[in-house]
């Protein structure tokens, strides 16, 4: 697949297709991909890299990219296709200026994993299921599916919600696995579960790395660095305050995020962000009916569209809707 | 630094009895900001507002807070009051210590610290009030009636009369609506059709009304003033500049089978039909679910008598855009459907009828040419039951309405009257739950009906009609005597209880008019203002707002009109600025507060600003229409990223309130 990503890159830029390429290279190590505009041939020969770790989800970049000139070619993995359209639907990408190559997509691995099975790393190729690790110590054969990222084991989805072109094969729903975490903490009684926040949330540095990658949170001024709104860069002034920054993340993304759980994997702390999502995303899916943001441009976010039937959650005493 | 001027009113005893005012207004008066606080008894009044207007001036005040009752009451007041002094309307507060305090508690304590609280968060929100200036719409003068019965009719006629261009849209063939229908009226016994139908053909002659009938209102844009509707004129297959109404065609059309709705189906017509003598606009129209030829493609009879050459059988719906500055609905009311009464057995007989369908059995232009027969085998009926309030005031059952339908106890007097009158060999009975007959001449009528016309009137209701050998058995309850009654019944008459039109709920929705549980149309305020909807610029005439008989209809129609023509007169409207208003720098252009706004006041447009290194950036970003937005604020909680707010009742300033409130 690694050098069919590439090939296609080259060749968009060499039929003119599109000017740029947006797509992963290489940071400091062989796994800590990071998003990359390619601009010639050369240059994605040199630096391209699709592997198990091309992780970051490049929707949101598209947003500055095609405010540029010219047409830019995107190289984006399932999840990230849903945040696309998503963007799409909320007119903040140039439809007309991207040219969406979906990259079907067996997992994102997740090197802490790698490194626990496999001592010093040093690069990686993937031979079906397997990935054949080379470290300092030799070659190391891995089940994928043993070391795949948190996120990845939790798919939602392999089904591409766009493209204009597939390498690979379309994929399929991957149902409601996903809300295992979920359920879990529902599961847990109103203290433990103020009692895991807490532990989880208390390890917050606010770096806004969440923020920052969010492909929901793309706001052309986020309320945290307005000045008028009267909450810019304010430090906590108490641990639950702490608490409430990620809780008043999920609500502003709620309905429009499309769990594609970049937040939880760039969190330099490790906490589970994505499970504050998913909540959201299951109640919603709950009170209102399925509902995956992202999957289509026309259907309306549960949380700013109104129907006469709608359920109160907040006068409901029992879930399913105000008809019971 | 803000100068505010505090004033508790009293209310009279209103407010003072639960509310200790004078230390409202002394504790307030420390408030930061506040350099003036005082107490009066009744601040709305000519010498509480000259208080205004002096502190005002002779403190130089900034902002005012009015602790006194809701600011639907008076706000519009001491805005005009500040205006006068010369200080921003805008900058005028009320906090509502009447509803939301006096009157609700009990303990002068808590009620004077509840007071002390909502003035203090009147007072964090005027801090940070800004001067609003209110812009100005243009209005086109022209208003659309939506529907054509004697309230549309009547609405019509007085707006055109004061110079005003009028549609009225009809969704039937013709207009006239159900009085059409109706023999004669209460409490004078006059022929419906002989004061109907001149006004009609008033209707018609008036150059300043055109009437679009056979036409349904498809889509509603715009505001007050400045509304842009579609009309659908669905296809008659007929010419309207050709055909003549002479209706030649509707009598050799072969397709007879066709109920005929303006009889209750209680006879035929043709495919080909005028629905009654006096229509208008008395054209002839293809009733397409049973025409031949359209059906078919084989038959083409009426296209073949026709003189003029007016059949077309390729007409289309045609849609035609049209603007107004004023909309009067006028969609009227329809019987409940009898399917779930089957204790009165009206699917199982046909001699047991609606009081809508006795008055076509009635009516000289009726399936009996006016003489009363028993549809089903066409002889005299001796024995009538007449049963009220089948479907009106039952609720709980889910079959009816929890309202009174108010025209049943009439009607039904006057039916009772009509056929002691005219067949003294007939015994009447009317079930009755209570005659209801307030109105000028009504009770007089009913106990006419009693006394002169020896209408056996029995307080009960009937619990069952069983159809059997050619009699209604009737089994009821006398309530007053406390006994069980059988009568055999040759017929049985219900009076079903109204319910508004079908189509009146999808018009709502266009028009953004609020409407009650039961589907009638909200009026702005129940006795103040009786005929307006709570959206500006569209008005409520005749039984859309509630069940009433033709003078109420005709009266609300007048006042209806009288609304509008004060709308039309005018060549501007003053817009509320208290409208949402983007901030361009912010917006993301998402389109989230466009997809919620109810009113269709948010647009998008690409504006250029500027970009790091000296360029600029083309962007999507909202634009709010300050004459469509009613300052609704869904908008302002849909944005994501805090953009829109609303002007009067920003963000910071409901923060602040709540602030204060908590502290």
């Amino acid at each position: 697949m690694q050098a069919d990503v590439k090939q296609r890159a080259i060749a968009l830029l060499k039929e003119g297709t599109a000017d740029r390429v947006l797509g992963w290279k290489a940071g400091e190590f062989f796994y800590d991909l990071t998003p990359a505009v390619f601009e010639t041939s050369e240059e994605v020969e040199r630096d391209f890299v699709w592997s198990p770790f091309s992780a970051p989800n490049l929707s949101k970049y598209l947003i500055g990219e095609t405010r540029k000139p010219g047409k830019i070619a995107a190289f984006l993995k399932p999840c990230d296709t849903y945040s696309f359209q998503q963007l799409r639907k909320e007119h903040r990408i140039d439809r007309e200026k991207v040219y969406v190559v979906a990259v079907q997509c067996g997992g994102m691995c997740d090197i802490e994993k790698i490194k626990a099975l496999a001592k010093a790393p040093t690069a990686i190729r993937e031979e079906g299921d397997m990935l054949v690790v080379s470290t300092l110590y030799g070659e190391k054969r891995l089940p994928r599916q043993d070391v795949l990222a948190e996120r990845c084991l939790s798919c939602k989805s392999t089904k591409m919600a766009y493209y204009d072109e597939l390498l690979g094969d379309d994929g399929e729903d991957k149902g409601d696995g996903r809300f295992e975490g979920v359920r879990r903490l529902e599961a847990m009684t109103p203290e433990e579960r103020y009692q895991f926040w807490r532990g989880e949330l208390s390890r917050c540095i606010r770096c806004n790395a969440c923020r920052n990658v969010c492909p929901a949170c793309s706001c052309e001024k986020c309320v945290f660095d307005n000045p008028t709104s009267g909450v810019e860069n304010k430090a906590a002034a108490n641990s639950f305050e702490e608490n409430m920054f990620h809780i008043i993340r999920a609500f502003h993304v709620a309905g429009r995020c499309t769990d594609c759980g970049e937040c939880s994997r760039v969190c330099p702390q490790h906490i589970p962000l994505h499970l504050l999502n998913r909540k959201l995303i299951s109640d919603m899916n709950e009170l209102y009916g399925p509902y995956q943001a992202g999957a289509d441009l026309e259907t309306r976010p549960p949380m700013t569209d109104f129907r006469y039937d709608d359920p109160e959650p907040s006068v409901v005493a029992r879930r399913g809707g105000a008809q019971e | 630094m803000q100068r505010i001027g505090v004033f508790v009113c009293w209310c009279g005893s209103n407010i003072a009895a639960t509310v200790d005012v004078a230390r409202v207004a002394q504790t307030l008066a420390k408030e930061p900001g506040v350099v003036y606080a005082t107490d009066y008894q009744y601040m709305c009044s000519e010498a509480g507002q000259k208080l205004i207007a002096d502190a005002i001036r002779d403190y130089s005040l900034t902002g005012v807070v009015i602790c006194s009752c809701s600011p639907r009451m008076h706000e519009a007041t001491f805005r005009k009051t500040a205006a006068r002094a010369g200080l921003n309307p805008y900058l005028v507060e009320i906090a509502n210590i009447r509803e939301q305090c006096s009157w609700i508690h009990k303990n002068k304590e808590d009620a004077t610290e509840k007071a002390v609280i909502l003035g203090r968060a009147a007072i964090a929100k005027v801090h940070l009030n800004a001067p609003l200036t209110a812009g100005k719409s243009p209005v086109t003068k022209r208003a659309l009636v939506i529907g054509g019965g004697i309230a549309g009719i009547q609405t019509a006629l007085d707006i055109a009369d004061a110079g005003f261009e009028v549609d009225i849209v009809e969704k039937k063939p013709t207009i006239g609506g159900k009085m059409a229908q109706i023999d004669k009226t209460f409490p004078t016994l006059d022929c419906a059709a002989c004061i109907l139908t001149p006004k009609m053909v008033d209707v018609a002659q008036n150059e300043k009304i055109n009437v679009f009938a056979y036409s349904e209102v498809e889509k509603v844009q715009g505001f007050v003033g400045n509304f842009t509707v579609t009309i659908r004129h669905k296809a008659r297959y007929v010419d309207e500049t050709k055909c003549t109404g002479c209706g030649l065609c509707t009598e050799k059309c072969p397709q007879k089978k066709v109920p005929n709705e303006f009889n209750l189906g209680m006879d035929n017509r043709r495919a080909i039909y005028i629905p009654f003598a006096q229509a208008v606009p008395k054209l002839a129209t293809i009733d397409a679910d049973y025409c031949t030829m359209l059906k078919t493609g084989k038959c083409g009879v009426c296209s073949k008598v026709c003189s003029a050459g007016a059949i077309d059988y390729k007409q289309q719906d045609r849609l035609e855009e049209r603007q107004y500055g004023a909309i009067v609905a006028a969609t009227g009311f329809n019987p409940i459907s009898l399917d779930a009464y089957g204790e009165y057995a009206y699917n199982q007989s046909p001699d047991v009828v609606t009081s809508l369908e006795f008055e076509r059995l009635m009516n000289a232009a009726g399936p009996t040419g006016g003489t009363l027969l028993r549809p089903s085998d066409g002889k005299h009926p001796h024995t009538l039951v007449f049963v009220q309030c089948v479907g009106s005031r039952c609720d709980g059952d889910g079959r009816g309405k929890s309202y009174c339908s108010k025209i049943c106890c009439m009607y039904t007097a006057k039916h009772a009257m009509l056929c002691r009158e005219k067949y003294p060999d007939t015994e009447v009975y009317v079930f009755y739950i209570d005659v209801r007959t307030p109105g000028k001449g009504f009770d007089e009528f009913y106990r006419r009906a009693v006394e002169e016309y020896g209408v056996h009137y029995i307080k009960g209701q009937v619990g069952k009609v069983v159809p059997q050998d050619g009699v209604l058995k009737v089994q009821a309850s006398d309530l007053l005597e406390n006994r069980q009654l059988h009568i055999d019944a040759d017929m049985v008459i219900l009076a079903a209880a109204m319910e508004p039109d079908k189509s009146a709920r999808p018009l709502a929705t266009m028009l953004t008019a609020s409407m009650d549980t039961n589907d009638f149309f909200t009026e702005a305020h129940p006795k103040l203002r009786p005929v307006e909807s709570p959206t500006a610029g569209v008005f409520l005439s005749g039984a859309c707002q509630g069940p009433k008989d033709i003078p109420e209809t005709v009266a609300q129609a007048g006042a209806a009109a009288a609304k509008v023509i004060g709308l039309l007169a005018k060549d501007s409207l003053t817009c509320n600025p208290c409208v949402a208003k983007p901030d361009e720098l912010m917006c993301n252009g998402c389109s989230s507060c466009e997809k919620v706004c109810p009113y269709g006041a948010i647009t998008y447009v690409n504006k250029e600003f500027r970009g790091p290194n000296r360029t600029t950036l083309l962007r999507r970003v909202a634009s709010v229409n300050p004459a469509v937005c009613q300052g609704c604020g869904a908008c302002t909680v849909a944005c994501p990223s805090g953009a829109m707010d609303l002007q009067g009742f920003s963000n910071r300033q409901i923060m602040a309130e709540v602030d204060a409130i908590c502290k």
